[in-house]
This record gives structure tokens, sequence and C-alpha cells, in this order.
């Protein structure tokens, strides 16, 4: 194994990761499942390719226009859609997902379901560091604020959050555009990676994916995600020595995550280093908290 | 309101239906020149095509109509299932030479019991910890994952494509100028039947008198002795069976592949169209799902037939979401 195998499975994971932190925010801490993320990357990738290619704009304001994109696409889609209870808004961002990749597959500007070769070589491990560093930031200084409080409690109790005065509607929409932004920016480094777009790479299997990321890390906790972001596109990699059997493996362990520990790996548990420290006592002390957050028992 | 009742069976039929209704008078009324002689037939020949497809799309559909009218979750994982219904069907006419009708059987229940594991493996735990639905759709995607890699990853089936044996030969029926082919002829007879049965099912036994009232409210019915798990056993073991059987025709009528499993999605959106949880509603989605996609392929463009059916998944979600006959979703928090 090479450096350069290492920091390309790095960078991989780095892209997976900006969007599983905005999946993070919309499932994680204001409870709306997304089968679409794939969806909103690709509005992304292809907004912000076409500005590299089309306008010759720099890599960061393209990027930024992707998020922007893919950002109003959600508005528009949640402005129909997040009044849905239950899982029709699951079904609706399905939908929805795959109905981009299936317009993006008849759009000829962009090649078509042949896909869209020669997007100039931009993203490296260092780019895709630094826009994860802030979007963590942005996002553990969102989820502190009140806004992020008023999601988790959407979270937590729908009804009784619009009682105490939530609007919920326009958080659960701020939750939404926040994360599909994170989703576009995504997409626009991952095509400035790969240097090729197809729709295929954005469909519902991408979606899946990016939510089970999600649960595997736990719901509700930021260091969970990155934590799921790192191991889950890496482990594919691990086993490249059984690449058929990879995925087997990756379902099975899905149930066996929901069956055994459905709050995840961190599950509503931050690693920041006052929680280390914390850790640290009681594991000398001899005595465990126990983990807070989504227990799946309701 | 019962989500079974006759009501839904008297149901005044959708607008579209009866659009397409007029549409057929019109055309037979002015039907004496050539050209528009072959616009008919062409019309004709499309809602057949229609019909035969869309009868298999509600076998799938059914399945997940049933699980979710008890369990009120998408179960994602019957697409794996119907695809596994495939591969029995394939292997036990080519590798074990079963004799047709056998085949069939075998293979419906063989998904019957492979439907029946996946409910105790991935859905028994947390029914039992009584968690939330998301959990249980990320479980369903789990065992899709696990089925659809499982058929690539055995190094005796792998990811190749595969043709079922010819059963019926291509020579269609003709009536007029219509030509019927005999495998859409017994897809749709088989489809037919096994839904009257279902429908049979439902509405005069005892156990579908308990799957009423278990999907109309599961703590009042377990309360008034209904054994509500065994119920759950019942809706999968007959979802599977259905599976199986939709699995096969599918397999007979197109190629059988592992990523058959995203073509039944097609079928879920014809569950949602025609309301989640309803029997009559799936049935009647797929039908109509399965005449707008022959439309839109004959008349637009292949290429617009799966975009349409997302379309109107996310149309139906917007403006009618408890689509045409499904149960009116309230949260009730």
């Amino acid at each position: 194994m090479n450096n350069e195998y290492i920091i390309g499975i790095l960078t991989l994971a780095g892209i997976n990761l900006m969007t599983v932190l905005g999946l993070s925010l919309l499932t994680g801490f204001t409870g709306l499942f997304s089968f679409g993320h794939a969806g909103f990357m690709a509005i992304g990738g292809y907004t912000a390719a076409m500005m590299t290619v089309k306008f010759h704009w720099p890599f960061i304001p393209a990027l930024l226009v992707g998020g922007l994109a893919a950002a109003l696409a959600s508005a528009l889609i949640g402005k129909v859609t997040l009044n849905l209870k239950g899982d029709y808004f699951c079904i609706a961002t399905l939908g929805f997902g795959e109905a981009i990749r299936l317009v993006l597959d008849n759009v000829q500007y962009f090649g078509g379901a042949r896909g869209w070769p020669g997007i100039p070589y931009y993203t490296n491990i260092w780019n895709v560091l630094g826009i994860n560093i802030v979007a963590v930031i942005v996002l553990a200084n969102l989820i502190r604020s009140r806004h992020g409080r008023n999601m988790i409690a959407i979270r937590e109790e729908e009804l009784a959050s619009q009682i105490v005065g939530i609007d919920v509607f326009k958080y659960k929409m701020t939750s939404l555009m926040i994360s599909a932004g994170y989703a576009g920016i995504a997409g626009g480094l991952m095509g400035h990676y790969m240097t090729f777009l197809q729709p295929k790479m954005f469909s519902l299997a991408k979606s899946t994916e990016l939510t089970i990321i999600v649960i595997f890390g736990g719901l509700g906790s930021i260091s969970g995600s990155v934590l799921g972001a790192l191991v889950l596109t890496s482990l594919p990699e691990i086993l490249r020595a059984f690449y058929e059997w990879r995925l087997v493996f990756y379902g099975l362990a899905v149930i066996f995550i929901m069956i055994s520990r459905p709050e995840g790996l961190m599950g509503g548990y931050e690693l920041t280093p006052s929680s280390m420290k914390k850790l640290y006592r009681n594991l000398t002390s001899g005595r465990r908290d126990k983990l807070q957050g989504e227990g799946g028992g309701k | 309101m019962n989500v079974f009742s006759k009501k839904f069976y008297g149901m005044r039929l959708p607008a579209v239906l009866r659009t397409g209704a007029s549409h057929c008078r019109e055309l037979l009324a002015s039907s004496h020149s050539g050209k528009e002689r072959k616009r008919m037939t062409q019309f004709f020949q499309q809602l057949i095509n229609g019909l035969s497809i869309g009868s298999v799309y509600a076998l799938m559909a059914v399945g997940y109509s049933l699980v979710y009218s008890i369990m009120n979750f998408s179960n994602f994982a019957h697409g794996g299932v119907i695809m596994f219904g495939a591969y029995f069907g394939f292997f036990f006419l080519t590798l074990f030479r079963f004799l047709f009708p056998v085949a069939f059987i075998a293979s419906a229940v063989c998904t019957a019991v492979l439907a029946l594991v996946i409910e105790r493996v991935a859905y028994k735990p947390l029914r039992e910890r009584k968690a939330p639905f998301l959990y249980f759709i990320i479980s369903a995607m789990g065992a899709s994952i696990f089925l659809e890699n499982l058929v690539i990853a055995i190094p005796a089936i792998g990811p190749t494509f595969r043709t079922y044996p010819e059963i019926f030969n291509k020579q269609p029926f003709k009536i007029g100028e219509l030509a019927i082919g005999k495998l859409d002829t017994m897809m749709f007879v088989v489809s037919a039947i096994c839904l009257i049965l279902l429908i049979y099912i439902i509405d005069h036994t005892k156990i579908g008198k308990a799957i009423q009232a278990t999907s109309y409210n599961i703590k009042a019915s377990a309360l008034m002795g209904v054994n509500t798990d065994f119920i759950i056993v019942a809706i999968f073991l007959m979802g599977g069976f259905l599976a199986g059987i939709a699995g096969v025709l599918f397999g007979m009528k197109y190629t059988v592949y592992p990523q058959i499993g995203a073509i039944t999605i097609k079928s879920f959106i014809a569950a949602v169209f025609g309301g989640l949880g309803s029997l009559p509603g799936a049935v009647v989605g797929s039908v109509l799902l399965g005449i707008i996609e022959t439309f839109t392929s004959g008349y637009l463009s292949s290429q617009y037939r799966d975009l349409i059916a997302f379309a109107l998944l996310i149309t139906v979600l917007v403006v009618r979401p408890m689509g045409l006959m499904g149960k009116v979703t309230e949260d009730k928090a």
C-alpha cells in the first residue's frame, strides 16, 4: 500500500463525510430521513462542474454555487413535501433523488447517461480537509445555538415543540436546505476529484449508503458521523480482498447494527476534549455513564 | 374506516380510467379509415401490454401494501425477495428441470420462507423493542443490500444476465389485428388468480378478518385475542409467496439479473400511487402505472418511462399523499 492510495481513500471518505455531515443535521438532529441526498449531490456536482468547465470559474466559488443550487432545489422540494408525515417524506425524497438522476440521464448538455468527462482535477486531500473542518465548525455551532436546539426539540417531540412555539416547518426547512447545501458542495468536490460525472453515480444506492453511514455513526452525534464516514468508506477498501463478499457483509452489518445497537457507534455522544476527559475518569473509576440520545426505544 | 372494507371495491373509478374509457369509445366510433384503425390497434396493443405488466406489478405491490398495512413501514427488502423468486424459478427450471407449474409453486414457497426469515432476523427484534419506523426501513435496506450482493457473490450465480428457457412459443394469439402474446396472457391470468385468491382470503376467512382487524388497530386486536405475531408471519408468508410468483413471471418476460430489485421499486411506486396499506389500491395503482408506462414508451419515448413513474410518485405525494385509496395518514403523535 502506498501513500497515494491511502490519501485517495481519505479524500473519498472526506467527500462522503461532507454529505454525511449535512445528512446528520437532517436525520440525526432534526429527525427527518432522506433517501434522496444523492440527488442533491448530483445537482451540486453538475452545477459546480458547469461553472468550472463552461464558465471557467475558480474552484471554490463554483463549489459554493453548486451548494446553493442544491439548497434551492431542496427548498423547492421541501416546500411541498415537508408537511408529509412519517415515511412519506422519506418516499418523496427517494422519488426526488431518482427523478433527478433520470432527468440528468436525458440532459444532453451534460453528456446524458454516458457521463461527462474532462472536468478539471481540483479536489485534493487538503481542500477536502479544509472544507470539512469549516463544515464541522459551522455545524457544531449551529447545533449549540438556539436554532439547533429547536431542531433537536423537533426530533424529540414534534407536537410538543410546536406547542411551545417553535416554527416546525421553518426549522425543518432550514435543516433540509443546509444539509442539501452540504451535499451539493460534496457533489462538486466529487466531480472535480473523479474528473468525470455520470448520473449513475448518484443512484438510490448512494443515498442509502449515506443514510447508513449516519445511522452507523450514531444519530445526533457529529463525531459519530465523522467516524462513520471514515470507517464505512474505508471498510470496502480494506475488504477488497473479498471484493464480491464485502457488500454482503455490509448488508448484514447494517441489520446487525439495527437490531443490536440502534444508537450507532456514538449514539448522541460527542467526542470532544472535555467528554474524553470525562470518559477517562469514568473508565479509571470503573463506572460507566449510560449513553444518552436516541435509544430507539420509543 | 377499514382499509379493506367493501366500500373501496365499489368506489368510483378514478378519473384516469374514465377518460381512458371515453377515449376508447371515441376511437371505436371513428375507426373506419385505415389510419384511424391503425391508431386504434396501437392503442389497444399498448393497453394490453400495460395490463399484463401492471398485473405483475400488482403482485409485487400487494406485498409492500400488506406489510405497510400492519407494520407501517415500507419493506424495501421485498425487491430482494422478488429477485430471489426469479432466480429460484430459473434454477428450478434449468438445473432441476422441474415441470413448469411445479417450479412456479416451488419458487413461491421458497420466497415465502425467505420473506419469513427476513422478518424473523431483521424486523422481529425491532418489533419487540417497539423501535420507530426508520429503524425498520434501514434494516430493510440492509437486507436488500445483503440479498442483492449475495446473489452477485455466489460464484454459481454471479452478476450475469440469464434468460429463462422458452416455455411458450412466441406465436401470439390474434384477435383481429391485435397480437396478444401467450406469455402476456399467462402473466395476466396467473396474477389475476393470485390476487382474487388473496382478496378472498382477506375477505372471507378467519385469518383474513384477523388481518383486517390488525391493520386497523394492532393493539386493540391483540387485546381481543388475535395472535398478532402470527398475523405478521402470515402477511410475510403471503407477500413472499406472491413475490415468488411475480419474480418468476418477471424473469420470464425479461431476463434475470441481480439488480431486478431496482425495477421492483416501481411496484413500490404503484403501491404508493394506489395508497400504501390498501390492497385494492395497490392493484389499481399497479394496473394504472403499467398502462401509463407502456403508453409513455409507446407514444413518447421509452427513455421517459422511468422518469414519468417517479414524477408520478412525487405528484401523488404532493397532491394526495394517501394515494388513490389509502387510509388517511393523520399523525396521532
